[in-house]
């Protein structure tokens, strides 16, 4: 699973980041996180409004950030 | 509606600080306590209620309504999805490329662009809690037609080729809009309160101290004089002011509430406020990467005077309204 995590490395984005780690750890499953910082990238995927949690090329949330639980929900 | 919390602040500072209400230190240390408290409850409250309507409206939606308006209609709708569209600095940039992409016209999306940080819960809530009803609404309005008439004169100058070139390039992907539960809205709401309040807390209570400190000492007739309504040039300075500052300078407010009270002028006030949100250097930096500077000069000029020309307005009317 290919989980990416889009924005401009704003405090949000980070705060996504984390969030995204801490899910796949508690569920325990194999998935790289990657950043998406380039805002061309970003755009690619049709988010406006940052942070974007985006899993296997799929746009799950955007402009927010989701509980570890929420995140949880996506991965499964 | 906060008649409550003002008596109760009175009897704090006369009977638990032992300091009579009409000496300057009584006055001063009761508008700190009444306008923190008054401003956080507001600002929670407001934050929370336009944040939970703002999740209805992500940008990627406004998007989508405005691709089927054209001129002037299309900068009227831009200024009023600009109201409930969310909106941050850091997402300007992505907002400007999706709108151009999508074919929107550059005087659409610049009334969306000007609107919507005038607009923003933090600002109503704050003039809410220092001005009232009445002036609260008539800053959403103003900021409305400052968006739909700025927005129309860029349009006008035709500077579409003052954008640049890879914007028009850039693909942009579809994005399907997620689907939120009440619970997802209500948290959207309340983390954005948390934001909000985390970002601007320390400035509010600088802002109110200085308020307090004016309330209880700045001499009156001499600001009257000064940066009264009278005063031609009152208006242009604060909006030069304003323009340097970021949003966070809303903690300024308090600053102005005190100021009026003492006879600036209310324009003055509104007008400073407008720039403050509405032109922010940190905010032209990053538009400058998809924006050149002439149609960046242009954003600036004409947001600019139509702002000082509010300002000028509410100075003259400012007594029908409070």
């Amino acid at each position: 699973m290919v989980i990416k995590i889009l924005g401009s490395g704003c405090a949000n984005c980070k705060k996504l980041e984390a969030n995204a780690r801490e899910a796949v750890k508690e569920l325990g499953i194999e998935a790289t996180i990657e950043k998406v910082e380039d805002f061309k990238d970003i755009m690619a995927y049709g988010v406006m409004k940052t942070p974007a949690l985006v899993v296997d090329e799929q746009v799950k949330i955007m402009g927010r950030v989701p509980s570890v639980e929420d995140i949880k929900k996506y991965l499964k | 509606m906060f008649a409550w919390l003002d008596l109760l602040i009175q009897l704090l500072v006369e009977k638990v600080f032992k300091i009579s209400m009409s000496t300057r230190l009584g006055s001063s240390i009761h508008f700190f306590f009444y306008d923190t408290i008054k401003i956080v409850i507001l600002l929670a409250l407001m934050i929370f209620a336009i944040s939970y309507i703002r999740s209805y409206f992500p940008p990627e939606r406004t998007k989508k309504i405005l691709e089927k308006f054209g001129d002037i209609t299309g900068n009227i709708m831009a200024s009023l999805l600009g109201i409930v569209t969310p909106f941050c600095s850091c997402s300007s940039v992505p907002i400007f490329i999706g709108f151009v992409e999508a074919g929107i016209p550059l005087g659409v999306t610049f009334s969306f662009l000007i609107t919507s940080p005038i607009v923003n819960e933090a600002a109503f809530a704050i003039l809410l809690a220092s001005f009232g009803w009445k002036i609260a609404l008539v800053y959403v309005i103003t900021g409305v037609i400052v968006g739909v008439i700025g927005g129309i004169l860029i349009g006008s100058l035709h500077l579409e080729k003052e954008v640049e070139e890879y914007v028009y390039q850039i693909q942009t992907g579809e994005v399907e809009i997620e689907k939120m539960t009440a619970k997802d809205r209500a948290k959207f709401a309340w983390d954005n309160v948390k934001d909000i309040v985390k970002r601007i807390w320390i400035y509010l209570l600088i802002g109110i101290g200085i308020g307090a400190i004016i309330h209880g000492w700045a001499p009156a007739p001499v600001l009257a004089k000064y940066a009264g309504p009278n005063n031609p040039f009152a208006v242009f300075v604060a909006v030069v002011l304003g323009i340097p500052l970021y949003s966070n300078a809303l903690g300024t407010i308090p600053i102005a509430e005190a100021l009026i009270n003492k006879g600036v002028g209310m324009g003055t006030a509104l007008a400073f406020m407008m720039a403050v949100t509405a032109l922010s250097a940190p905010e032209m930096v990053l538009l400058r990467k998809v924006i050149k500077p002439k149609l960046i000069a242009a954003f600036v000029t004409i947001t600019g005077t139509a702002i000082i020309l509010v300002g000028y307005l509410f100075n003259a009317i400012a007594h029908f309204l409070v």
